[in-house]
Parts: C-alpha cells; structure tokens; sequence
C-alpha cells in the first residue's frame, strides 16, 4: 500500500478512535464539561496532561528545531520540562486545593476584583489563542504533505474536524480522549526513533545513539556531525552559544517557556480533574514523565535527522536525489535553485541552494524561479534566486517538515511514515482541544457567568461555551494561514506572554498576604502590554532587540520581571488584602480540610 | 467543610506555622537543584562542561538536551514522595490535638 493509502487508514482509525472515545464519555452538566467530574486518575490524568501538553509543535517542530540549532534547541527541551517543576512545586498543589474552575476564578477570588478577574479572562484568551494558531498550522502542516494539498488547504480540513470534534464532547471526553492520544502520538514518535537508531548506529535506544558510532563509519554521530557541520560552513552542532543565540538568549527563552509553562491556563485547568491535594502532586509527575519519553528522543532524532539530510543531499545530481525531496518539494516547505553545475549544495554559506518558501506565496516563488532560470542563462532582466531567497532569511528547509520527513529519509516503510502523521494529528488535536476550552469556559463561566449574568442557568452557560468554541476555532483557523512564524516561534510568544502575566500574580498570590488587588493588576498589565508591544515590534515593526538585545521569545522574562517589580513596588502604597482573603490564602496553603478522603465534590458548586 | 482545623487553637496554629516553614524549605531545596541543573549545567555552565564528555555526547550539550529533563522528573517525583509524606504526619498532627481537646 501507499504512503497515502495507509495515512487514510491510520488517520481515519485513530480519528473515529477519538470521537467513539468522546460519544461514550458525553456530558450533561457544566462541571463534566470543564473538569470531568473531579474524579480522574492520577497517572491518566498525567497522561491527559502530555497529550494536552505536547502539541504540533513539540511532535512536529522541536526535534526540526533542535535539528537546525544544535545545542540552542536545548533551551526549548528545558523551557519545557522545566516549567512542569515550577508548576508542580509551587502551584498545582495550592490551586487544587482552592478548588475552583479556572485560573481567572483563582485571581479574582484571590484578589477579590472584577477587574483582576476580566483582566485575567483577556490574559487567557490572548494566550490560548496565540498558543492554538500554532496547532492549526501544525495540522495544516501535516494534512499538505500526505494529502498532496496546499497548507492552507490543509489548515481549512483542520479547523472543520478541530470544530466537530471538540463540540461533540466535553472535558471528560477531551480527557480519556487525551488519553488515547497520548498512546497514539508517543507511539509514533518513538517508532521511527527506534527504527533510526537501530539502522544509524544499531542500538535500539535512541538517547544511547545520539552518543554512538554511526554503524560502518568508525565514528562518534555527533562528531562526524560537526566534522560534516565544519566543512559546509554551518556553525558546531554541539557547541553553545553561536551567533544570534548568545547565552543571555538561550537563558531568557528557556526561564520564559519555563515561567509560561507554569502559567499556561490549559495546563493549570488539567489540575482541578484530580481527587485531591496528593494525587495533584502525583498527577505532575506522571504528566512529566509521560512528556520526558518524548522529549529525551527528540534530540536524537533532530541529530539523525540532521545526519540523513545532509549525507542525503549535499553534493548530489537530480538523478541521485532521493525521493522524499521530491514529495516535500511539492509542498514548497523545501526548494533547491541550482548554481548551474547540476550539484546540489546545502551549505552553511552563500553557495547554498537549499531554500524553503516560507510565507511566500506559491506565483511569488514561481517568479524567483524563472527569474532565476533567466539569470542561469545569463539574462540580464533574470536574478539569482538565492540572493532573494537568502536576503528573505529563507535559506535551509523549513524546520517544520524533519520529524515528519525522517522516516521517508531513513526509508523505513510506508506504515510508519503515514504512523508519524496520525501522530502528528493527534498531538495537534488534544491541544487544540485543551486550548479550545479554556477559552470558551474563561468566556462562558469567568466572563458571562461570573459578570455578565450571575443568574445564567447551566443550560446557558453550556450553549454560551460551545458557541464560543466554534467562533474560536474559526478565529484559530484564520491565524493558522496567516502565522507569524514557526510553530514553536509562535508557540514560544504565547509562553512569554503567560509568563508576563499570570506566572507573578498566581505566585505572589499563594505565597504573600500581602499583595493587594491594585498592584496585581497592574503587575499583569504592565508584564503582558510589554511583552506584547515588544513581540509586535520585533515581527512586525522592525525593533531591532533594544532590551539588552533579548529577542522577541525570550522577552517573557523580562515582562515578568516588570510584572513582579511593578506588583511588589506598588504593594506598600495599597491596604493588605482583608480577613476573608486572609483566611483564604491560609486554607489554600493548608492541604487540611479539603483533607484526605473527603469528597469535596459537591462544596464546589455551593459558594 | 468538617475537618478544617480551628485556627483559633495555638497549637493549631503552631502545627499549620510548621508544616508550612517545612514546605517551603523542601520546596526551596528543590528549587536550587532545579536552577542548578537546568538553568546552570544546561546553560550558564554549557561552555565549560562541553569540555567534558558522556558516552559520546559533550558533557554541557547532554545537560542541555538529556540531562537537566531527567533530573526535573526525579526533582517532582522527589517532592511528591516527600510532601504527601508530610500531609500525612500533619493530618496526624492535627488529629493528636483533636483527639487531646476532647
């Protein structure tokens, strides 16, 4: 069978997988519908967790990111593990036990203002959106490739199954959902690792490859890796700090995806699904585990990967390329403008000829091509293609397409290449889905129920929650054909903005009684309106790094450390919070009394 | 909520003042291993740590992609362990001064 044929297949099963999951699990009320009945199991929770967690863009991005960067792709491997300590250390345990619906609902209650809770309802938003236009893309990303379709094609098929699929069910089918999903992209993922180790350097364990002989060469993976590196001119592979990713950067991105892993609103709901304080702990573990398997592998394939495509590339004829240039080269996610020797060239250099398109459109890179067919032929009115291309910092493939594009390099067989998108798809759902509710329940319960329409009756609060997700995911859609970067580029801005606006506020929150609603507020709108404009004026107005030359994604820290600063600069001016926020802080910090074996199930609803 | 502990007790007080100081001295202990590991071998210390080397793979390079995540999970497993053990022994703690007051 085809490629393509078995891609059907597994997209197709996995798929009606997924929604049999979610008919089953269907819900009536409110609560089923945002925490699935606070009665899920540690570890599948945890599993629910990864799922929900690990997105398109650590299944189809990092290990192509860290292919491309080398050491630098460390800091997102850190920034997202990383945070998951942060998380499980000082706020899991807290907000489970204040055991409310939301993170807007904790900084409103805590902070007892309508304007914190509004202020953290637009927070949320603003970053699950950011957060979901990278899924949409992903999805897109994989649907163009084995449906032989354009990305936005692709993207439009995403967004219509993204829309059925999360109203079918509710949080208790996202969640055993998530749990399936969990078991279908990790599979995927470490199939084709294993595959590759096992022909590269004949272990079967990829973390032990990435350290071994290459089988036949007599030579160390990574060594040959920066021998081949050092001879095309592209900078080390394993050495730190090289170019644009200085250590303050590598520093800056990875403390900004660990705070914004911290406080990423879907993650953070994940903790309220569990039976108590304990098993909110126990929950964190396994989520971290379940996303180290793949996070520990995905160095080994972006070091495979980068072996496979340079070996497989440079220096070869049309005739002696291989054929999964040809099937992405349709896609425009990889281009080659030859020099006129009929070589091709990846290089680190101005001799390369290995490009991708980018957010060019396809008439736009049909014209450098026959531009830059006239210039071959000596045409005055013709221009080499690889100056614009390279001057449009389009040089090298899009990273985008390396997990997805290594099985067919390795040339393992087509069931597991169509394996890989099934993989893909499933890590993009469960987060668009993940994402998709927390901004329809920080809409219909923070926003309508809590401010708009106290006395709104479940009934109305379920059609405001679902109408909202179908506008989101619409809203998603259009931000997936448009995106502003890569998956993980885009990816990074939401966890930057998460970490300049809730991080501060939930922390301070727990641990000093100090902190007032006036300062928190303008904590999070000074570390959020900061962040933003700098995101903004670096993609799109030309800001050339100005603080202390930090770029866009690791700029979290920076509006995080405003946020704190401005919080606890202004706290001494403003009255400490009174008895009953006191009193609250005091319970929150107290595992007693939501105490072990007490079902505190039906005091939520109650207040 | 039946089992919340009077707060007006002294002892009470004393007994949540300490499982409270307890806390946040594991949680700052895990904490630095946690900077330490990621933030410092994985980024601070990558340069010099490259000289260095493990099965293979650069000493400062493995923080960076292997060895920092394995050392995150051990740390949340480290914390569950030790503070759900503490829950317990403060439960008992509190249960103790229920059962002496009646």
């Amino acid at each position: 069978m085809s490629v393509q044929t078995w891609t059907f297949l597994f997209v197709g099963v996995t798929f009606g997988l997924y929604l049999v999951i979610a008919w089953l699990a269907r819900v009536s009320d409110t609560k089923g519908f945002y925490v699935a009945g606070q009665g899920i199991p540690a570890a599948a929770n945890g599993m629910a967790t990864a799922a929900d967690w690990m997105s398109a863009a650590s299944f189809i991005s990092m290990a192509g990111i860290i292919s491309t960067l080398g050491y630098a792709g460390g800091m997102y491997l850190m920034g997202w593990t990383g945070g998951y300590v942060l998380l499980a250390l000082l706020l899991a345990p807290y907000l489970r036990k204040f055991g409310h619906f939301t993170v807007p609902d904790f900084i409103g209650d805590r902070y007892h203002s309508d304007v914190a809770r509004i202020v953290a309802v637009v927070c949320a938003i603003f970053v699950s959106f950011t957060y979901v236009a990278g899924q949409m893309r992903g999805v897109g990303i994989v649907f163009s490739r084995f449906l032989e379709v354009d990305v936005n094609v692709g993207v439009y098929i995403g967004v219509a199954i993204v829309f059925v699929y999360a109203t079918l069910g509710g949080m208790k089918g996202i969640t055993w959902t998530q749990v399936a999903q969990y078991w279908v992209l990790i599979t995927a993922f470490l199939t084709p690792a294993i595959a590759i180790s096992l022909q590269y350097t004949g272990t079967p364990i990829p973390q032990i490859g990435l350290g071994s002989e290459l089988v036949g060469q007599g030579t160390v993976l990574l060594d040959k890796l920066n021998q081949i590196h050092a001879d095309l001119g592209f900078a080390s592979y394993t050495e730190p700090f090289i170019g644009s990713w200085d250590k303050l950067n590598v520093f800056c991105v990875a403390l900004a995806l660990m705070a914004g892993t911290a406080g990423l609103p879907h993650v953070i709901v994940r903790f309220y699904t569990v039976k108590n304080v304990a098993a909110a702990r126990w929950s964190a573990f396994w989520a971290l585990l379940f996303i180290a398997l793949l996070y520990l592998t995905a160095p080994a394939i972006g070091a495979f990967a980068r072996y496979a495509m340079l070996d497989g590339l440079h220096g070869k004829t049309e005739a002696e390329l291989p054929e999964w240039f040809h099937s992405w080269e349709q896609t425009g996610l990889i281009l080659w403008l030859d020099d006129g020797d009929g070589t091709l060239a990846y290089t680190g250099t101005d001799a390369n000829e290995i490009f991708r398109s980018g957010n060019l459109g396809t008439a736009q890179v049909a014209g450098i091509k026959r531009d830059h067919e006239r210039w071959l032929r000596g045409d005055s009115a013709g221009r080499d293609g690889r100056a614009v291309l390279r001057q449009a910092g389009l040089s090298g493939p899009d990273r985008d397409i390396i997990v997805l594009a290594t099985p067919e390099m390795a040339g393992l067989a087509a069931w597991i290449i169509a394996f890989v998108a099934a993989g893909g798809l499933a890590a993009a759902l469960s987060t668009a889905s993940g994402l998709l509710l927390v901004i329809s329940s920080s809409v219909a319960h923070d926003l309508y129920f809590r401010i708009v329409n106290k006395e709104a009756t479940e009934s109305q609060r379920l059609l405001v929650g679902r109408g909202v997700i179908g506008v989101a995911v619409i809203v998603a859609g259009i931000l997936g054909i448009y995106p502003p970067g890569f998956v993980s580029q885009v990816v990074a801005f939401a966890f930057g903005l998460a970490a300049a606006s809730f991080f501060p506020v939930i922390v301070l929150g727990i641990f000093s009684k100090r902190v007032g609603t006036v300062p928190a507020v303008a904590g999070m709108i000074a570390g959020i309106g900061f962040t933003a404009a700098y995101i903004l004026g670096s993609v799109y107005g030309g800001w050339s790094n100005w603080a202390f030359g930090i770029g866009p994604q690791g700029i979290g820290v920076v509006g995080m450390v405003l946020n704190f600063a401005v919080t606890l600069g202004l706290t001494p001016f403003f009255p400490e919070p009174d008895e009953s926020i006191q009193e609250l802080i005091m319970s929150i910090r107290e595992p007693e009394g939501a105490g072990p074996g007490l079902d505190i199930d039906h005091s939520i609803e109650a207040d | 909520m039946a089992h919340a502990p009077d707060a007006r007790d002294p002892r009470v007080a004393d007994a949540v003042n300490r499982y409270w100081r307890r806390n946040v001295t594991i949680m700052s202990v895990l904490l630095i291993v946690w900077a330490v590991a990621g933030l410092g071998a994985g980024v601070l210390f990558a340069d010099t740590l490259n000289a260095w080397s493990l099965g293979g793979i650069p000493l400062g390079f493995w923080f960076a992609q292997q060895g920092s995540i394995i050392v995150f999970v051990v740390l949340i497993l480290v914390y569950a362990v030790m503070l759900n053990r503490l829950d317990r022994q403060h439960h008992e703690e509190l249960a103790a001064i229920e059962r002496g007051q009646s």
